[in-house]
């Protein structure tokens, strides 16, 4: 990979041994650092890889993913031309939000304005490294998610390069919504990203993170990332990941959140792009009178393949957990989405609510919808559901019997099936991005 | 004015999974007149409204409807729409997520530009909002109701007056009304009679009032009335025809016309059993 760059000549293919000792040497990082990245490399090297007997790729076959058909990222400068290509996000994205960081394939290309942060930290990670090595010591892949969780998280651990670092002082409140781009091209193709966010205490932020591609479809990518948030007393955030890759692009990834004592967290997930996408979303409600919300939209055109599994784990007493998961699926698609709300003894008087509507718009399109509790305290209010559907034809009637032509139709019924989770994400922009995307997706059949 | 259009109705047989229901009905409306169909339950009112507006799962087994001459059976829903056929349905779906205002924008759009292509620009917000919320006040509607979902959680009166609306922002050459008055307190039977008056003497609507209560039919007065069962129409006359059913009852009907009061009996049985109107 990586013709533009200078410093990766005779970079070997694959993720072998020589092929790590090469990604550190080319890195410069602390002892601390560097002991981690062997650690969760030990551990790579010891999992097993997946196959359908595993229960979470029982319905996701990753056949066709070689891992050796990508190399490691590589510190290097991307050229002038992809870093051209994600300036109009870049753009849109400023216009609506705050200060923001970008990555092109895994290189950081634009860093944010520390004058408008107000006392938070939000910097790249390779800047962080240098500058906060005491938040990362303490927090990265340590305690939210972990090399041990499973294979590509271990993966992760040993070659997470670019993402960034947002971190909120106790009673620090940032005004402005921040951003995160992480941008595909066609140079180079791997992202393994890693972004770490720490509201302390009465904190308040908000963060939309966006994934794209340019050169839609032509060479394969890879994104192998993990998202860590820890949210101390009386925080709140609002998070929002809209994953838009382009068809070629495997991504898997773990996100996990951990929510403290009457902290709320609104986290918004956008699944639209990606050939396969594995991604495990975890809210963990683990101080007392903690609430998240979760809110998903999916929507997925051609062969793609997206298996999501969410978890909504109650550790303390009188903790809340809402999600909805909405997915529309053309042509030959599939979704797989399991979703667990898990109790423990502790946390009565939990409040916990799931559930995932899919709406069907082909006939060789599939969707897995799969809900699972577990309690093990006795007074709680859990409740879950999926429904998977076909669009109404007495709607489609209505419509046209008022003038409007079936397609136009259909159009405002999706629209319509995803209208309930747009109306839970309070940022503008998002839900706008989100509908338009749908829009899109809808449209090129 | 424009040339009044007349859409007539000839000999129509329509049949629902393979049960025939209307066997043979002709009528005329004419623009700017008021006509009123009448009959007791399963006797195929509803049936002729949705065959009128071409629903996939009434099949038209014989006979013509034609507007000016030309054909409306084979045109889609919404080509019958655009050529000027409304329905106020006695029970419309419910569409979530989609707004009284946007549905009614795309609707209003389509049907008064017919040859519009997908993907065209809708009418000015502007100038639709304005229009639409002076038809509201006409209506007695809060403008709030405009961002509600369209049906969702409606009450009978509230579902009966968004039909109402999209009558008046239609503006169709005909229209025709299935059990409108059903479930209304009389005050509500008042506003959306007036309603349909307005909007009928506005644009010169032809209006089809299908009813089996004389109720509505003291607001939105018929010069013709026309008396469904068993699946044809077997009595025509004025206005005296709705005085009559009112002080007698149909037992008249059943007891001049035992074969279709046969049939009648057999398809309220079935609609019964299946649920569904005919």
């Amino acid at each position: 990979m990586s013709s533009t760059s200078p410093a990766t000549t005779t970079a070997p293919t694959g993720f072998s041994e020589e092929a790590f000792e090469t990604f550190l040497q080319g890195r410069d990082e602390p002892g601390w650092l560097v002991d981690r990245r062997r650690e969760a490399f030990a551990r790579f090297k010891a999992f097993a890889w997946p196959t359908s007997r595993d229960e979470e790729w029982r319905r996701t076959d990753v056949r066709a993913f070689k891992l050796d058909a990508f190399a490691p990222p590589a510190l290097h400068e991307p050229g002038p031309a992809a870093k051209a290509a994600f300036e109009p996000l870049w753009k849109s994205l400023s216009s609506h939000y705050g200060t923001g960081v970008a990555h092109v394939d895994g290189a950081v290309v634009r860093k944010p304005d520390p004058a408008s942060l107000g006392g938070a930290v939000f910097v790249d990670l390779e800047t962080a490294v240098k500058d906060h090595p005491e938040i990362l010591r303490k927090h990265l892949l340590t305690d939210v998610v972990k090399p041990s969780d499973d294979v590509f998280a271990a993966l992760h651990g040993a070659f997470w390069s670019g993402g960034s670092l947002l971190y909120v002082p106790e009673g620090v409140k940032v005004e402005l919504p921040l951003f995160s781009i992480a941008g595909l091209s066609a140079d180079g193709r791997v992202d393994f990203g890693h972004t770490l966010v720490v509201l302390e205490d009465g904190a308040e932020a908000t963060l939309v993170r966006e994934t794209a591609s340019v050169g839609r479809g032509e060479t394969p990518g890879l994104h192998v990332g993990a998202l860590e948030v820890l949210q101390g007393a009386a925080s709140k955030l609002t998070l929002v990941n809209i994953q838009n890759w382009d068809d070629a692009t495997w991504h898997f990834t773990r996100e996990r959140a951990v929510v403290g004592k009457d902290a709320s967290l609104q986290w918004t997930v956008g699944a639209l792009g990606s050939r396969l996408s594995k991604v495990n979303q975890e809210v963990a409600l683990a101080g007392e009178g903690s609430a998240a919300q979760v809110n998903g939209v999916m929507f997925t055109t051609g062969r793609q393949h997206l298996a999501y599994f969410t978890r909504q784990d109650h550790q303390a007493p009188h903790t809340t957990s809402d999600l909805l998961y909405k997915g529309g699926l053309k042509d030959r698609s599939r979704v797989v989405w399991k979703g667990m709300i898990r109790v423990e003894k502790d946390a009565q008087r939990t409040d916990a609510y799931q559930k995932n509507d899919s709406l069907i718009l082909s006939d060789s399109a599939r969707a897995d919808s799969i809900p699972g509790l577990e309690i093990e305290a006795n007074d709680v209010r859990c409740t879950h559901g999926a429904t998977a559907g076909r669009v109404d034809e007495e709607m489609v009637f209505l419509c046209q019997a008022r003038g409007i032509p079936r397609a136009t139709a259909v159009r405002l019924i999706v629209e319509g099936f995803f209208a309930n989770v747009y109306d839970r994400i309070t940022l503008e922009p998002v839900r706008e991005t989100l509908r338009r995307a749908v829009a899109e997706k809808l449209g090129n059949s | 004015m424009l040339m009044s259009k007349v859409l007539r109705i000839e000999n129509l047989r329509v049949a629902i999974e393979g049960k025939e229901i209307l066997r043979g009905v002709d009528l005329t409306i004419k623009q700017g007149e008021v006509h009123a169909l009448m009959g007791p339950n399963g006797s195929g009112k509803s049936t002729l409204s949705y065959a009128l507006m071409g629903h996939p799962n009434y099949e038209v087994t014989g006979g013509s409807v034609t507007i000016d001459g030309e054909d409306v059976l084979g045109m889609e829903p919404d080509e019958r729409a655009k050529a000027g056929v409304f329905l106020a349905f006695q029970y419309p779906t419910a569409i979530p997520g989609v707004t009284v205002a946007n549905f009614l924008r795309h609707a209003v759009t389509n049907v008064r530009n017919p040859e519009r292509k997908e993907g065209q620009d809708l009418i000015p917000m502007r100038d639709f909002r304005k229009e639409m919320r002076q038809e509201m006040d006409e209506l007695g509607m809060d403008h709030e109701f405009a961002r509600r979902y369209l049906n969702e959680g409606f009450s009978g009166g509230e579902k009966k007056r968004a039909e109402i609306l999209q009558l008046a922002m239609l503006r169709p050459a005909f229209a025709v009304l299935d059990e409108t008055d059903s479930g209304l307190d009389i005050d509500a039977v008042r506003i959306v009679s007036e309603g349909v008056n307005r909007v009928s003497a506005k644009h010169s609507t032809g209006v089809l009032v299908i009813t089996h209560y004389e109720r509505i039919l003291t607001y939105i007065k018929p010069q013709f009335v026309h008396i469904l069962f068993g699946g044809q129409i077997v009595e025509e006359g004025g206005p005296e025809l709705v005085k009559q059913l009112e002080a007698e009852g149909y037992d008249w009907i059943r007891a001049k016309y035992p074969e279709a009061a046969r049939l009648a009996a057999e398809l309220e049985a079935s609609q019964q059993d299946q649920g569904v109107g005919v």
